[in-house]
């Protein structure tokens, strides 16, 4: 054959092996096709592992019961029982190792989160106590009066 | 051995008839159907939410937030809780300050707009997070085999591997992914994929003080979670997508989109 038709086809071939190469040493040897078809499982095996690896941050009360078992029964038993301990004393993580000490949210911020008054009647918000934060002692932290692991007034 | 034209056409006519009749009188299962039909063992986690629970707290988004590494004070969030006012003069006011990360603390909509209390006709609050479709419209457009479905059913993000071309952000019909803004990478709920498989809930799921947010296997018939998906009246968003959601409510309004 000319040589004019086979200079074009030999550059073609080496682009096409050039390629190949190239991908054989950057894509990784679990790339493929992983479960029931190429449409949803083409991906690369390995980054389930990573995710399933991903720091735990939130330690749960069963945790924080480990040391601190009187304050998780005293809040388990009060009309707060149902709310996790981070949710207020922030994720736990390594604690005791890192971090030492957990930044506890004691802000009036939070407590508004369920317990500032929005005029719906028909929302279950309705049922939980509420107040106007902006006229019910607004410079005040509400842990100055209330005890968030025992909020019953009457008990206090 | 001879045949007329007739001839063939009837007996064509009999057998393709024959031929369909015990096909209808079965019914065509879905993979996860018939997997949990026959009882094999397998998971596929599924999400429940009940909107006649939530009362806007917003610890959800806040937990997600901190477990997943989600820049706390960016605009961007794995899960968030929408707030709907609808009056008696049928307009719907809708709004998810931050994602709704602080809690709906005032009655103003948007911070600006204060709905008569009087004319007020229903209130809700609807936490949203991704549906982990069985059709994920997501993973289908990505060019590079960035994002995929897990065997049981979550639909992950490589972040290794994602260019962020954003194909998948436009893709999903529920807003639920975002451009990472440390890792430049798309980014979605994971089901807090490193929790359940420690067999640990979701950090929503935990921080969830009122039980309006929970997550099961519905392959497993024992699950809760799955019993009430299965003997209750739930409902899912924007069905007419075809993507098969398995984020599931029970109480979703029509105003809910």
């Amino acid at each position: 054959m000319k040589n004019h038709v086979l200079r074009p086809l030999w550059i073609v071939l080496a682009v096409i092996i050039l390629i190949l190469t190239a991908r054989h040493f950057m894509v990784p040897n679990n790339f493929g096709v992983h479960g029931e078809g190429f449409t949803y499982n083409f991906h690369r095996l390995s980054n389930v592992e990573e995710w399933r690896n991903f720091k735990v941050k939130y330690q749960g009360r069963e945790y924080c019961r480990d040391c601190h078992d009187a304050n998780v029964e005293s809040s388990a038993g009060s009309k707060h029982g149902a709310i996790q301990c981070e949710n207020c004393h922030g994720p736990a993580i390594d604690h005791p190792d890192d971090p030492e000490t957990l930044d506890i949210d004691t802000g009036r911020e939070l407590c508004l989160r369920c317990h500032a008054a929005l005029p719906y009647p028909d929302n279950p918000r309705a049922r939980i106590i509420s107040i106007d934060g902006d006229l019910h002692n607004p410079d005040t932290d509400c842990i100055e009066c209330h005890d968030p692991h025992n909020p019953d007034l009457e008990e206090g | 051995m001879s045949c007329s034209r007739r001839k063939l056409l009837k007996s064509a006519m009999t057998a393709t008839l024959a031929a369909s009749l015990p096909i209808s009188a079965f019914r065509f299962l879905s993979p996860a159907e018939c997997r949990a039909a026959t009882g094999t063992e397998g998971t596929r986690w599924v999400f429940l939410i009940d909107t006649n629970k939530c009362v806007g707290c917003g610890f959800c988004v806040k937990a997600c937030k901190k477990e997943n590494e989600i820049p706390y004070d960016a605009p961007v969030t794995r899960t968030w809780v929408e707030r709907y006012v609808v009056t008696e003069d049928r307009k719907t006011h809708i709004d998810s300050p931050m994602g709704g990360r602080d809690g709906f603390i005032d009655p103003k909509i948007r911070g600006e707009e204060l709905v008569d209390p009087e004319n007020i006709a229903k209130t809700f609050f609807v936490p949203k997070l991704c549906n982990q479709c069985d059709n994920p419209p997501c993973v289908q457009v990505c060019p590079v085999g960035a994002t995929y479905q897990t065997g049981d059913g979550v639909t992950l993000v490589d972040r290794e591997w994602c260019i962020g071309c954003g194909y998948c952000i436009m893709a999903c019909p529920y807003g639920v992914r975002f451009f990472h803004p440390v890792h430049r990478v798309a980014d979605k709920c994971t089901f807090c994929y490193h929790l359940i498989s420690k067999g640990r809930q979701t950090a929503c799921v935990d921080a969830c003080p009122f039980g309006a947010r929970r997550i099961g296997n519905l392959l497993d018939q024992d699950d809760p979670v799955t019993r009430i998906i299965m003997t209750e009246r739930v409902a899912v968003l924007k069905d007419e997508y075809g993507t098969k959601p398995q984020a599931f409510y029970l109480g979703l309004d029509r105003n809910v989109r």
